[in-house]
C-alpha cells in the first residue's frame, strides 16, 4: 500500500476517538456474548453439512431449527439436540434426521452426562469438516495469489454486475474483469436482507440482482477462477451478509471463497428495520466467520450518506467507521481485512466541495492508515445529465487518488438513470484508467498545510465525531440507535424485524463453530 | 408561428443531432459503415462516424452525429398530465407540517398469502428503489409496516388503532388473480368498518395491476411497475391534505 499521506491531526484527538469507539462499542459485545440467534445456529448446521430445502423451497437448516426451537428452544443451541438425536443412530446424516424431523418423527431433548459428550464430540467434528473448507478455500486463494498475483495498481477496481440471472452475471463478470476490474460485486436481489432463510441453488430471475447463495458464490468463483489465471491476476468476488441472515451467508461465503463482503454493524437496524439486538448478535458471529475465511468485509458508511446531506453528517461516517472497527477487531478481523467505506456524495454545487471532499477522505485515510478503505463513487448528485455525471465522475475518482484509497467502485454516468450499459461500463473505466494514468502517484505530493482548508476541515469533523460518541457513551449504543442519533431512523432494541429469532445463552449453550471462532484457532 | 420544429445543431433548421450505441460487431471498417446505415435508417442524413472503439473483441462503440429529417409539430403534441403534482420529500414534509398540523400516518402490507415484500418495502423502507428514498425517511410521514402475510381483519384493526390516514398494500402474486382478490377483500372490509370520511385512503400496487382498475376494485388509487416512493408521498399529501383543507 502507498504510505499514508500526510494530514495534520491531534494525536489526543485520535487516541480519544477510538476509546470512546470502544466504551460505545463494549457493551453491546458483551450483549451479543449472552445470546444466540436462530441464524447463528443455522450457519453452525451449515458448516456440519447440511445443505438443501423442502419442496417448498424451505432450508433444511431452518426446518430443523423450528423443530428444536419448539422442543429444547435454541439457548442451548441447536447442536446438542440435534446430535444427541443423530447419535441414538436412527438418521445416518443430517440430512436424513431434518426430513424426518419436519414429517414429525424426531424428539429432539437436552442430554446429560456422557451422551451429552458424546454429542458435543459429533457435533465438533461435523462442524470441524465446514470449517476445515474455509480453510482450505482461504489457503487456495492464498496460493492463487502467490500464483498469479494481485492487481498490479492501487485502488483495486471495483465494479457491479446485476442482470437477474447468475448465468448471464457471470459472461458479464468476466467481460469485466477484463476490461480491467479486480473486484466483482454481485448485486442481491431485492429485498434479500428481509428473508429470514437462505434461497437454495442457481438464481435465473431475481428482483433487479441475485440472491446470495451456495450455489451461486460456487458459480461465479469458478467464472472469475478461469478468468483470473486468464489475466495474470487474481480478481476478486464480492457479495453482501447484510439482512437476517449474516451467520450463514457468511458461513457460505467462506465455504466456496468469496474474497470480499459487505457487512455493516448498523445497516440492518438502520435501513432495513432489523432488531438491533439480532443485528448484532449476528453480525459478531458472521464477522468471526469471515475472520477465518480471511475475507475482507466491507462497510455502509457510503448509506449515511444518501439519506443525510454529507456535509452535515460527515462525522457520523466517522463515528461508524470507528465502531465497525472495534467491533471488527473484536471478532478477529485485522486491520488489511477492514475495508471501511466512505463517499463521494456532497452536493457538487456547494463551494469549495471538492475541498470539503479530499479533506473527508484523507480523514479517513489517515485515521485508518492500514485498512483497505473503500470509495464509493456519487449516487445522490447524479442525473440524467450524464456529461455532467461523467466530469463528476472524474472528480471523484480524482479525489480517490489523491488521497490513496485502496478500492474504488467505479462510479457510472448512468447511476440513476438505467442500470449500466457495456458501453457505460467502458467510458467509466477509461475515466478511471485516464485518472489513474495520469497522476497515480499525486498522493506522494499532496499534503494539506496545516492550518489549511482540508486540515482545519479534518479536525473539525474528527471533533464532531468525538462529541458525537461522547453522546453515545453517555446514552449507551443501543439507546443511541433508538433516540435516531444515526440517520434520522429511531430504531428501539425492541423493535424491527427478527427479535423472536434471539435467545440468551443458557449456561450449558454449546456451539461448536462459536468454540472454534472465539478461540482463534486455524491458519490465520 | 409556425409550430414545425427541427433539432438545433448551431444553426436554426440545422436539424444536427448527437447519439451514441454499441453494435454487437468487432471494431472494423464494416462496423463503421454498418453504423452509418444504422443512422440513415434512424432518420439522419449525411451521419458522421465521429468515433468508434472496440469494446472487448465483439463490440464496438459509436458517437455519430448528423443531421435528422423529422420534423416536430408541436400542435400535435400529446401529453398525459399526472393529476396531482410531484413533490420532493422536503415539500411533502412542509405541506403536511403546515396544513395537516400532524404527521401522517401510512400503514402497509402485503395481505393474503403474498410473501414477498420487495413491493411494499421498496416504497416504505428506508432504503428505498432506483435512488429515491422510501418514506420512512419522510420525517412528517409515520409509517407503519406490517410485512408479508397480513390478514385483512388484523390489517383493518392496525390501521384503526393507529388512526391511520392511509393504508398501503402491496401485491405481487397474481396466481389466479389473488392480487385483485385480496384487494376486493381488502377495500370491502375497510368499507365494513367505518364510514366513508372517516376510511383512510386505499392505495394498492404491484406489477400486474391495472392503474384504471381503482373504482372496480374498490379503492382510491392503483400504482403499477415503476411507482417510486416519491410518486406515493405525493399522491398521499395530494388527496389527504386536500380533504384535510376541504
Amino acid at each position: 500500500m502507498t504510505a499514508a499521506p500526510l494530514l495534520p491531526l491531534d494525536p489526543d484527538l485520535v487516541d480519544r476517538a477510538r476509546r470512546l469507539a470502544a466504551q460505545a462499542g463494549r457493551p453491546v459485545v458483551d450483549m451479543a456474548r449472552g445470546r444466540t440467534t436462530v441464524s447463528v445456529e443455522r450457519a453452525t448446521l451449515r458448516l456440519a453439512g447440511l445443505t438443501g430445502a423442502d419442496p417448498d423451497g424451505i432450508p433444511w437448516v431452518n426446518r430443523l431449527v423450528d423443530a428444536v426451537a419448539e422442543q429444547t428452544g435454541i439457548e442451548h443451541g441447536a447442536a446438542l439436540p440435534v446430535f444427541h438425536a443423530l447419535a441414538r443412530g436412527h438418521h445416518p446424516d443430517l440430512t436424513r434426521l431434518a426430513h424426518a424431523s419436519a414429517a414429525g418423527g424426531v424428539e429432539f431433548e437436552l442430554p446429560t452426562g456422557r451422551a451429552a459428550e458424546t454429542a458435543r464430540e459429533l457435533a465438533r467434528a461435523a462442524v470441524g469438516t465446514g470449517l476445515d473448507r474455509i480453510d482450505a478455500q482461504r489457503r487456495a486463494r492464498a496460493d492463487m495469489v502467490a500464483e498469479i498475483g494481485d492487481p498490479p495498481q492501487r485502488p483495486w477496481i471495483y465494479l457491479i454486475v446485476a442482470t437477474g440471472d447468475i448465468y448471464e452475471d457471470m459472461p458479464q463478470a468476466q467481460a469485466a474483469a477484463r476490461a480491467g476490474a479486480d473486484i466483482i460485486a454481485v448485486i442481491r436481489s431485492t429485498g434479500q436482507s428481509l428473508l429470514d432463510y437462505v434461497p437454495e441453488g442457481a438464481t435465473r430471475e431475481g428482483f433487479a440482482g441475485t440472491y446470495a447463495t451456495g450455489e451461486n458464490f460456487r458459480l461465479m468463483r469458478a467464472a472469475l477462477d478461469e478468468t483470473s489465471r486468464e489475466l495474470g491476476r487474481y480478481v476478486r468476488l464480492c457479495n453482501y451478509a447484510s439482512g437476517l441472515c449474516m451467520p450463514e451467508i457468511a458461513a457460505l461465503a467462506g465455504m466456496n471463497r468469496l474474497d470480499m463482503m459487505l457487512n455493516d454493524c448498523m445497516y440492518g437496524i438502520l435501513f432495513r428495520d432489523i432488531n438491533p439486538i439480532r443485528t448484532f448478535v449476528d453480525q459478531r458471529f458472521s464477522r468471526q466467520i469471515h475472520s477465518r475465511a480471511g475475507i475482507l468485509i466491507n462497510t455502509g458508511e457510503d448509506n449515511y450518506l444518501t439519506t443525510a446531506d454529507a456535509v452535515e453528517a460527515a462525522h457520523t461516517v466517522t463515528v461508524s467507521q470507528l465502531l465497525n472497527e472495534y467491533f471488527a477487531h473484536e471478532a478477529g478481523l485485522p486491520d488489511e481485512l477492514l475495508g471501511l467505506g466512505h463517499a463521494f456524495e456532497i452536493n457538487p454545487e456547494l463551494p469549495e466541495s471538492f475541498r470539503l471532499e479530499l479533506a473527508h477522505a484523507l480523514l479517513a485515510r489517515r485515521l485508518f492508515p492500514d485498512a483497505p478503505l473503500k470509495w464509493m463513487p456519487p449516487t445522490k448528485h447524479m442525473t440524467g445529465d450524464v456529461f455532467r455525471g461523467n466530469l463528476l465522475d472524474g472528480f471523484f475518482n480524482l479525489a480517490g487518488v489523491m488521497t490513496g484509497q485502496s478500492i474504488l467502485l467505479v462510479g457510472m454516468m448512468t447511476e440513476a438513470v438505467v442500470t449500466p450499459w457495456l458501453s457505460d461500463r467502458d467510458i467509466a473505466l477509461q475515466n478511471v484508467r485516464y485518472v489513474l494514468n495520469a497522476c497515480s502517484g499525486l498522493v506522494e505530493d499532496f499534503h494539506p498545510p496545516a492550518g489549511g482548508f482540508i486540515a482545519n476541515r479534518a479536525g473539525q469533523v474528527l471533533g464532531e465525531a468525538v462529541d458525537l460518541l461522547e453522546r453515545i457513551v453517555d446514552d449507551g449504543l443501543l439507546n443511541a440507535i433508538a433516540d435516531g442519533t444515526f440517520g434520522i431512523m429511531k430504531r428501539p432494541a425492541d423493535g424491527g424485524r427478527g427479535l423472536e429469532g434471539v435467545a440468551e445463552r443458557a449456561d450449558d449453550y454449546f456451539n461448536p463453530a462459536s468454540e472454534a471462532l472465539e478461540s482463534g484457532e486455524g491458519d490465520r | 408561428m409556425s409550430g414545425i420544429v427541427r433539432p438545433y445543431g448551431d444553426t436554426t433548421g440545422d436539424g444536427m443531432v448527437q447519439l451514441s450505441f454499441t453494435l454487437p460487431v468487432p471494431h472494423d471498417k464494416r462496423a463503421e459503415g454498418a453504423a452509418a446505415q444504422l443512422a440513415a435508417k434512424m432518420g439522419l442524413d449525411n451521419a458522421m462516424i465521429v468515433h468508434a472503439k472496440a469494446i472487448g473483441a465483439g463490440h464496438t462503440f459509436f458517437v455519430v452525429y448528423g443531421a435528422a429529417r423529422h420534423l416536430v409539430n408541436l400542435d400535435e403534441v400529446e401529453v398525459v398530465e399526472r393529476d396531482y403534482p410531484l413533490l420532493s420529500p422536503k415539500e411533502v414534509n412542509d405541506l403536511v407540517k403546515e396544513r395537516l398540523g400532524r404527521k401522517l400516518c401510512v400503514v402497509g402490507a402485503c395481505i393474503g398469502t403474498d410473501a414477498h415484500t420487495v413491493g411494499i418495502d421498496a416504497i416504505l423502507n428506508i432504503k428505498g428503489v432506483a435512488g429515491e428514498k422510501g418514506l420512512e425517511y419522510y420525517r412528517e410521514l409515520r409509517v407503519v409496516n406490517l410485512g408479508a402475510q397480513v390478514a385483512v381483519p388484523d390489517l383493518v384493526n392496525r390501521a384503526l388503532k393507529e388512526e391511520a390516514d392511509a393504508v398501503l398494500v402491496s401485491q405481487v402474486v397474481t396466481q389466479k388473480d389473488a392480487h385483485l382478490h385480496n384487494t376486493r377483500e381488502m377495500a370491502a372490509a375497510f368499507r365494513e368498518a367505518l364510514p366513508p370520511g372517516k376510511r383512510p385512503l386505499l392505495v394498492v400496487g404491484g406489477p400486474r395491476f391495472d392503474e384504471r382498475a381503482a373504482a372496480e376494485l374498490g379503492v382510491d388509487r392503483v400504482f403499477s411497475r415503476g411507482t417510486t416512493p416519491g410518486d406515493v408521498a405525493s399522491y398521499l399529501v395530494h388527496r389527504i391534505i386536500k380533504e384535510a383543507a376541504a
